[in-house]
């Protein structure tokens, strides 16, 4: 095997814009349905609250709830509120949207973080995000707090809670 | 044991490279006739095809295992896709010795691809959709989020710092300038990687590999197949693989149980019981720098928290006591999923044939472990090979 003999043709950035002959726009639309458990949940945080199901096979309060336990794999047994503050598991600081595109120079850098939240199990945490918060600041083990998007505003989703702030 | 002994008797790849000018079929059709040519057979030698590329959102292509068919040597042949994200090209070679240990066929073509170019604006954006689409695309991530959210857990854990772990994207793109598929082979600094954009802290730009197109593809027969077609035959001496849960922010990203469950499975089949001491040479899957350590560390060829030590310490260098990714590496040699994990198989049963040229490791080496990893945070695939 060497450079030389090896298949593969690189193309220049050049060719790499020309050689575009054929673009495709697919332009699919889903309607996911939220399930059992997720609607309870997605219900609840409506009313500023956070909800969890328990399984009383592992003793696991388990976040996001979900209607059976893969440890177990048996029905989980019970609706628990758990509480809307937490520990920070982990966080980044990102400057890179979904689409791998780049914040602006003005837009203030994302700070998303596995929250754990009090009251589920150990380790049961959520993706969110952190605000309020210099993200120099930000550390591991930080305790944070649900900030809610005024009740009116409230829509069932997880963006009802904007973000968790230091507390 | 029920099954039969499985060998790897030929190799092929292309070059990986940012875009390529063929497409995915002509690059697989490049990679397996190498492979075949490697191995001094032709299509009519082979009795099964097992065919492994990632996520078909890269290529935009729907169907991408019927699309490859051809082109993989699958033409009026049993032919069987599989797909476990970024484990896939690890997984690929355990594919193959499934249907040749089972003793259903004697032969086996095992042929990756991917062609990630083809996705604009970039490839990234194909990942939105893996995310739980109630409680987590809302918030806009990117796979880069959760890799910075693991490597931040895993450097707190340990007290690592960035240039910690700087050295392993040094040493691996160091390691593929020797490699002829390499597509990012350069000799760079801890601080080049540290002063490279920050795309999210920790995780800079050098920090992760390219994305790429590529293929590559090995041939597999039964032992008896082996011994007629070649006196090198190495052997798939164990093999491992473990999928953990899609919720993922629910375990601790520190360490990666499911890569030791993998492991320990494959170690079990091979004999293996000081990994640390009986593993020659290892490819743990780098498509970031921590990512690595993480791995070795998931290998169990050193103590949770160690594997920065080793880097630092020239240990998992070409010529250290246990190299780790002496090919270069996603990092290095380029990322073009699926593809990548053959790359790696592809390593060891060079390195362990003594014909890895500049790159060969010394000490004549005798048994490799290859990993990989992907879907959400969540999937192991390990193979041990052996001569």
């Amino acid at each position: 095997m060497s450079k030389e003999t090896l298949p593969g043709t690189p193309l220049s950035s050049e060719e790499f814009e020309k050689s575009i002959t054929i673009e495709e726009h697919p332009n699919l639309e889903y309607s996911w349905d939220d399930g059992i458990a997720i609607s309870r949940y997605l219900k609840e945080l409506k009313e500023g609250r956070i909800i969890a199901r328990t399984c009383c096979g592992c003793n696991r309060t388990m976040l996001p709830p979900r209607m059976f336990c893969e440890l177990c794999y048996r029905p989980t047994d019970e609706w628990a509120f758990v509480e809307d503050t937490g520990v920070v598991n982990t966080f980044c600081v990102t400057r890179v949207n979904w689409d791998a595109s780049r914040r602006g120079p003005d837009e203030p850098p994302l700070i998303p973080a596995v929250v754990e939240i009090d009251g589920a199990s150990k380790g049961m945490g959520i993706l969110h995000l952190l605000g309020e918060v210099d993200p120099k600041k930000v550390k591991i083990g930080m305790r944070v707090k649900a900030v809610w998007k005024p009740k009116a505003q409230r829509e069932g989703k997880i963006t009802d809670i904007k973000y968790f702030k230091p507390y | 044991m029920g099954y039969r002994k499985v060998a790897c008797v030929g190799a092929g790849i292309t070059k990986f490279v940012r875009r390529a000018k063929e497409t995915g079929r002509e690059l697989a059709w490049e990679a397996a006739k190498m492979a075949l040519d490697n191995a001094g057979m032709t299509l009519a030698d082979i009795d099964c095809v097992v065919i492994g590329s990632a996520p078909d959102a890269f290529d935009g292509v729907h169907m991408k295992g019927e699309y490859l068919a051809d082109g993989s040597g699958g033409f009026c042949k049993p032919v069987m896709r599989h797909f476990v994200g970024g484990g896939t090209g690890v997984f690929s070679p355990i594919h193959g010795w499934q249907h040749i240990a089972s003793g259903k066929f004697e032969t086996c073509l095992v042929v990756t691809e991917e062609k990630m170019s083809s996705c604009f604006p970039a490839p990234a954006g194909a990942f939105l959709t893996i995310f739980d689409h109630t409680t987590e695309q809302p918030l806009g991530p990117t796979l880069i989020w959760i890799f910075a959210l693991e490597m931040n857990r895993y450097m707190q854990r340990y007290g690592l710092t960035e240039a910690d772990i700087a050295k392993v994207s040094v040493q691996n793109k160091l390691n593929a300038i020797d490699h002829p598929a390499a597509q990012l082979g350069a000799k760079i600094t801890v601080k080049d990687v540290l002063n490279s954009e920050v795309l999210a802290w920790p995780v800079k730009r050098l920090d992760i590999s390219p994305a790429s197109d590529g293929a590559a593809a090995i041939v597999l027969t039964s032992e008896h197949k082996a011994r007629r077609i070649t006196d090198k035959p190495v052997w798939v001496s164990g093999v491992g693989w473990c999928l953990d849960t899609a919720y993922w922010a629910t375990r601790d990203l520190y360490y990666p149980q499911y890569v030791e469950k993998a492991a320990r499975m494959a170690y079990e089949m091979a004999g293996i019981r000081e990994p640390d001491k009986e593993i020659h040479i290892a490819e743990p899957y780098d498509p970031f720098d921590y990512k690595m350590l993480h791995h070795m560390e998931g290998l169990l060829l050193c103590k949770r928290g160690e594997a920065a030590r080793l880097v630092a310490d020239g240990v998992t260098a070409r010529n250290g006591r246990l190299p780790c990714c002496p090919s270069g590496g996603a990092l290095g040699v380029g990322n073009p999923i699926a593809a990548t994990g053959l790359m790696k198989i592809i390593e060891l049963f060079l390195q362990l044939r003594g014909e890895a040229g500049k790159r060969q490791v010394p000490g004549d080496p005798r048994i490799g472990v290859a990993q990989a990893w992907g879907d959400l945070m969540q999937v192991g695939t390990v193979v041990v090979m052996s001569r």
